[in-house]
């Protein structure tokens, strides 16, 4: 009895998975398909929830002339090559892969789907049909290192960095050079989390740093509870990828927000009136797609929690990298351990910011591996 | 100094909780590999009560309903339809990550008050010793307490020496006319308390906020605590308190530039747990009481 029910449970929802695909392709076609494909989930308040604003920007500029599909908490590797491939079977004309690790499946599958178009975020290598874009986060660290310069009590920084990889250290380098430019006795201890995503190895982090005498914290993890620590214990710190004030009313100095939403629908018009391509940026590490403070992919949020001379200066800082008055990495650059990375009158081009494996003067210790 | 310790007393909380009721849950002979996932729905359970109610000392009710809820979830299959322990425990964790990211979706982007700190009257003052011990939060307190409550009822209360039974030889235990499914009920919907007052712990006191999957593993470290600490209710304390330190020994090291990498520190405690379990195999030889005997092994009453 058992077995005939199951048969015919089988039988019931084999057919209504049919009929639901039978369904679905007779009434799509109009819209222009969208894919998603996210690292966890917009409830990580981080990374993933920055481009799920990016993407509620797309439904809201096109209405019903996109149809949005997204796929939450896609593991990088095998699982990522499955996910975009059924993504690109069901007709999606654009898919934007969120997460670097999603580079080689992209790839792949792009090469499977020659006409379907590809977007990978972070990524660095591109093919005929996959484009690449990135955000220059490394900006809003530098107004972040001069305003920990001109609040910083004890001179101590902490930093909580997820992997010791180029996109992460360029941001510790970044902020080092902002924060010497205000204040040449703070120096900045970073912690790597080795994740990108654990709360409470977050917090524990900040404690930590806390304990050992920072009062100025930042992150390059995703999750805000390092500024949760810091609204308890009352240290200060910036939050990361969205505006986490909500978190830390008292504690949030600012936020660098990541802003994806123009980039997307810059790319889906391109995709419909046919101008997609690949770019034409310069074929480095970071992709064609490149853009920072300027370009307004990067936001900062309001300057909050300090006094009115240290947001005007962070003002100036801000205002002086989106006019390119402020060239961060110009020479003369010394690591710390005193080698010269570049002479003065010369500034490191982008290609050498991705080759970043060493931490410029400012930054204690050095970098893992 | 006091700052760290107190930073690893706190991190080791929700382990020393997890693993105490996960202790109990294997002493009865059954292994419920959902630890993580009892966890994590404590924390959302919790999470919703304060939201709700306002008050922090709810969220602990909540969260140990949250677990024993799981828990009874995984007694219905493995003790009454007598699935596979094993292959339930990891469905388990599956089914809760997946649940509680459902019923916690609109929790996303709230903050709840912590768990006040409870100060000892007198003995709270006492420097350093007072600072750590005497001014810490409801459930470090209840935690403790627990510890001492399981070890005195496993080695002296009839009721205890009756679960151990039941863990060691349940056939025996049954045609003695102990009601063996009863009794593993119980251990088991216990060690789902414990995993929700520890995963509770989280947002209550670690990180007063939800984000999807916040427990990050420390329900499998839990677990592998109750073998390090080779069933035996006290050396929870000291594996708990060894895994914390290590955690936390292991950010300490980065910031001040130890010059030790810090994926080695970050290994110690799963060294630890093997050279633990290859200790206790070379003691089973000598003394076969270490390990409970029927430990994942369906029961059936037919037999």
């Amino acid at each position: 009895m058992l077995k005939f029910c199951m048969r015919i449970f089988s039988l019931f929802a084999l057919s209504a998975s049919v009929l639901f695909f039978i369904f679905n392709s007779a009434f799509a076609g109009n819209p222009t398909k969208v894919g998603f494909v996210y690292l966890t989930t917009p409830g990580d308040h981080g990374w993933t929830y920055a481009h799920e604003l990016g993407k509620q920007m797309v439904e809201k500029r096109f209405g019903s002339d996109v149809k949005v599909s997204v796929v939450e908490n896609v593991p990088e590797g095998p699982d990522a090559t499955r996910v975009i491939r059924e993504l690109a079977k069901q007709g999606n004309e654009i898919i934007f892969t969120t997460s670097f690790g999603y580079m080689e499946p992209t790839l792949k599958v792009a090469k499977e789907f020659p006409n379907v178009k590809f977007e990978h975020i972070t990524g660095y290598k591109r093919s005929k049909n996959v484009a690449t874009g990135n955000i220059r986060f490394y900006e809003g660290r530098y107004i972040q290192g001069v305003v920990a310069g001109l609040m910083t009590k004890t001179n101590k920084i902490g930093y909580i960095g997820a992997y010791p990889i180029a996109e992460v250290i360029m941001g510790i380098n970044s902020f080092a050079q902002g924060l010497r430019s205000v204040n040449k006795d703070a120096s900045i201890s970073v912690i790597w989390a080795n994740t990108w995503y654990d709360p409470v190895k977050e917090a524990d982090a900040a404690k930590v740093h806390i304990a050992e005498g920072a009062d100025i914290l930042a992150q390059h993890t995703d999750s805000p509870a390092m500024l949760q620590i810091a609204e308890k214990k009352g240290a200060l710190g910036f939050g990361q990828s969205t505006d986490m004030s909500a978190f830390a009313p008292k504690a949030q100095l600012f936020a660098s927000i990541n802003n994806w939403g123009p980039y997307y629908i810059r790319k889906i018009e391109e995709l419909k009136s046919g101008k997609w391509n690949t770019g034409d940026g310069p074929d480095h590490w970071a992709g064609n797609d490149w853009g920072g403070l300027k370009a307004e992919m990067l936001l900062i949020s309001k300057f909050q929690n300090m006094p009115d001379s240290v947001a005007k200066k962070a003002q100036e800082a801000l205002n002086g990298l989106k006019s390119g008055k402020i060239n961060i990495f110009a020479g003369p650059l010394v690591d710390n351990t005193g080698k010269e990375i570049i002479p003065a009158g010369k500034s490191l081009d982008d290609g050498a910011l991705w080759g970043m494996n060493y931490y410029l003067k400012g930054v204690n210790g050095k970098v893992p591996g | 100094m006091d700052a760290l310790i107190l930073t690893i007393i706190a991190t080791s909380i929700p382990l020393l909780l997890a693993a105490t009721g996960e202790l109990i849950t294997e002493k009865s002979g059954v292994l419920n590999l959902g630890v993580e996932g009892m966890m994590l729905s404590g924390a959302v359970g919790a999470l919703g009560a304060v939201l709700w109610l306002g008050n922090p000392y709810f969220g602990i009710i909540a969260g140990a309903l949250s677990g024993i809820f799981m828990a009874s979830i995984f007694s219905i299959f493995t003790i009454n339809f007598m699935t596979n322990q094993v292959a339930t425990g990891l469905g388990l964790t599956i089914f809760a990550t997946g649940l509680t990211g459902l019923a916690g979706a609109p929790l996303v982007g709230k903050t709840v008050p912590s768990l006040p700190k409870i100060e000892i009257f007198l003995l709270s003052d006492i420097p350093f010793v007072g600072e750590i011990l005497f001014k810490q939060d409801f459930i470090a307190y209840l935690s403790i307490a627990i510890i001492i409550f399981i070890t005195y009822f496993l080695k002296y209360s009839k009721s205890g020496i009756v679960l151990r039974a039941v863990g060691d030889d349940h056939q025996s235990a049954h045609s003695v006319g102990y009601p063996v499914k009863k009794i593993r009920w119980y251990a088991t919907c216990f060690g789902g308390m414990c995993a929700g007052i520890g995963g509770a712990y989280i947002p209550l006191v670690l990180t007063p906020h939800w984000s999807e999957g916040m427990t990050a593993g420390r329900g499998w470290i839990a677990l592998a605590l109750v073998v390090f600490a080779s069933w035996i209710p006290w050396r929870i304390i000291v594996g708990a308190l060894i895994f914390g330190g290590i955690t936390i020994a292991q950010l300490v090291g980065q910031a001040r530039g130890w010059p030790i990498p810090s994926q080695i520190l970050s290994m110690m405690p799963y060294l630890a747990t093997i050279v633990a379990l290859t200790m206790i195999s070379g003691r089973i030889s000598k003394n076969n009481s270490v390990v409970p005997a029927s430990l994942g092994k369906p029961f059936f009453d037919t037999q």
